[in-house]
């Protein structure tokens, strides 16, 4: 089975990603596997919340879309497909996929991988990791989802089904997996579940270790932003890696962009959990071998976290948002006013109120917004509430400032959205039973 | 004499649960030692005192080289309950490299001893 080699291309780094990118890799990477990473840490239990008004949108959104432009080519290239859209129903994303096969003429048989979702077997009572208190005194719980690893992934890969879907499979598992498959890994072997988790770490947000969140015309300039290629991994038998993208896309991969990417989310480098191993970062080297090609060795591996974390969702309340612009002379001033205007106008009418003047101090308050005074700035004002009425207030007394705020108010926009909140716990391995459910392709719709 | 963080590093935020990570990355090796010395937890805890709230962590990973400051957030600013316009944090990164460092004449070749950031240091 093993080559030697294992390419493995990342197509999508988070829910809305672009899909054309992804296409370019199933079509010229020469891949053997093609990973789509769709699920934020929030992403589960909003999809969870949705699924309780509609029972057939418990999946991604946009995976339709991705796999309608995709199935073709996998097929005509014979890459395989591994992906966490799945969301909170891989079930019922892995029957859309397997009838979206039929209507397209392209027959594919989906493999579900089950078993992440264990709000029937938490302890509510437990506390929470972020603030200690139990999980269940936060509000009310619509779901929990454990990290499944590697091993959950691999009865399905070692199956003949193209196309791989799971739920909260862990981010970079969804990489690993195909490299223990494709390599003949064993699982406890930790240096080289080390290695491939850095590998999947480093593709798992896709552009962002090709140049994107990274471009800075001034100090960082990237060439051919709009037409950012993917990245892919070549990894050696040994877990050496090189990343790379595409000849002719737009983009870079140098020592920059993959040392930005390392540390990206990284809470603590010598010990970075997944439900695979404990990676520790801290003797890895990166070295630039020619045109958009960096390899990286050095991972060192410690056994895995003997349990797994459970993302937890429960219901919050209701945003309500507000927006409104001025300009010219004294535009700050006047949009200062106006959020006093809100202020007095909402006291005590929402638990959590914030006003902020974008173009000014939005983002960091204040203390950082020195310097001259705007041309235009725009008044922003967020709450959140339990109930959406109150929430919606926010919105009424912003619109209200049209007519009676400060001058040449314009550009109103209003929402309000509900809120899900996303706590962590743990749950021991041996509570969690992850499966595999395959559908067989069907010609006909 | 002063420095821009900015003129001479860059920087990735990133967040994870009520955690906010930020690496600042030198663009050239030779100033990391320096650049430990003086760009302390502390500092970027003062620094970025309106979103961060408690002690901030320094991780040294002297291979890369880079820092990794790990910033906790207020128990109601999560990603789903921030008020915040960016409830990431993701332009975070661009706010700590706005910070203007003490910096005295470079050192000699690498000889500058990469001092310890103090108890916050991993």
């Amino acid at each position: 089975m093993s080559t030697g080699q294992a390419r493995i291309g990342c197509g999508a780094g988070f829910a809305a990603d672009r899909i054309e990118p992804a296409v370019d890799l199933v079509e010229r990477g020469e891949l053997d596997v093609i990973a789509l990473e769709c699920l934020g840490e929030r992403t589960v239990a909003l999809a969870a919340l949705r699924k309780l008004s509609d029972p057939a949108a418990g999946y991604d959104p946009m995976l339709r879309k991705r796999m309608a432009a995709l199935l073709e080519p996998l097929n005509r290239t014979g890459t395989r497909l591994v992906t966490n859209a799945g969301a909170a129903d891989p079930l019922a994303a892995a029957r859309m996929v397997r009838d979206l096969g039929a209507e397209l003429g392209v027959p594919t048989a989906v493999a579900a991988v089950t078993g992440d979702d264990v709000l029937d077997r938490i302890d509510l009572s437990a506390p929470a990791w972020e603030d200690g208190a139990p999980l269940e005194s936060h509000g009310e719980i619509v779901s929990a989802n454990a990290y499944i690893g590697a091993d959950a992934l691999l009865p399905a890969l070692r199956g003949p089904a193209p196309v791989v879907i799971a739920g909260r499979a862990a981010d970079p598992s969804l990489f690993l997996a195909p490299m223990i498959h494709l390599l003949g890994w064993e699982t406890g072997d930790w240096t080289r579940m080390a290695a491939g988790t850095l590998a999947g770490h480093l593709l798992e947000c896709a552009g962002q270790v090709t140049g994107g969140y990274f471009a800075d015309p001034a100090r960082k300039p990237v060439p051919g932003l709009a037409r950012l290629g993917y990245p892919l991994a070549e990894v050696g038998a040994d877990g050496a890696a090189v990343i790379t993208k595409l000849p002719g896309t737009g983009g870079r991969v140098d020592r920059m962009t993959v040392v930005e990417q390392l540390t990206y989310e990284v809470t603590d480098p010598r010990a970075y959990l997944t439900p695979d191993v404990a990676l520790d970062m801290s003797a890895v080297g990166v070295r630039e071998e020619g045109a958009d090609r960096v390899a990286v060795r050095g991972a060192r591996g410690r056994a895995r976290p003997e349990e797994l974390k459970v993302s937890v969702g429960y219901r919050v309340g209701f945003r309500g948002e507000g927006e409104i612009s001025y300009a010219g002379r004294g535009a700050l001033e006047r949009a200062r006013l106006a959020a006093e205007v809100v202020r007095e106008r909402l006291a005590g009418a929402l638990p959590r109120l914030r006003a902020d003047v974008i173009g000014h101090s939005a983002l960091h308050g204040d203390a950082l917004a020195q310097g001259p005074d705007p041309y235009e700035c725009r008044l922003r004002v967020a709450g959140i509430a339990a109930d959406r009425a109150a929430a919606e207030a926010v919105g009424e007394e912003v619109s209200a400032l049209y007519t009676s705020g400060p001058a040449g108010g314009g550009g109103l926009r209003v929402t309000t959205t509900e809120v899900v909140g996303v706590l962590s716990t743990t749950i021991p391995r041996e509570r969690v039973e992850t499966g595999v459910v395959v559908l067989e392709g069907s010609a006909a719709a | 004499m002063s420095v821009r963080l900015y003129d001479i590093a860059h920087a990735r935020a990133g967040d994870k649960g009520n955690l906010i990570t930020i690496a600042v990355i030198p663009y050239d090796p030779d100033r990391y030692p320096r650049l430990c010395s003086v760009l302390t937890a502390q500092r970027v805890a003062d620094h970025l005192a309106e979103r961060v709230a408690g002690d901030v962590v320094r991780h040294r990973l002297d291979n890369l080289p880079a820092l990794i400051f790990v910033c906790p957030r207020a128990a109601d600013d999560t990603v789903t309950t921030s008020l915040f316009l960016d409830s990431h944090g993701k332009s975070l990164g661009s706010a700590l490299l706005e910070l203007e460092l003490e910096w005295d004449a470079e050192p000699e070749g690498a000889a500058d001893a990469a001092p310890n950031g103090g108890p916050n240091e991993r």
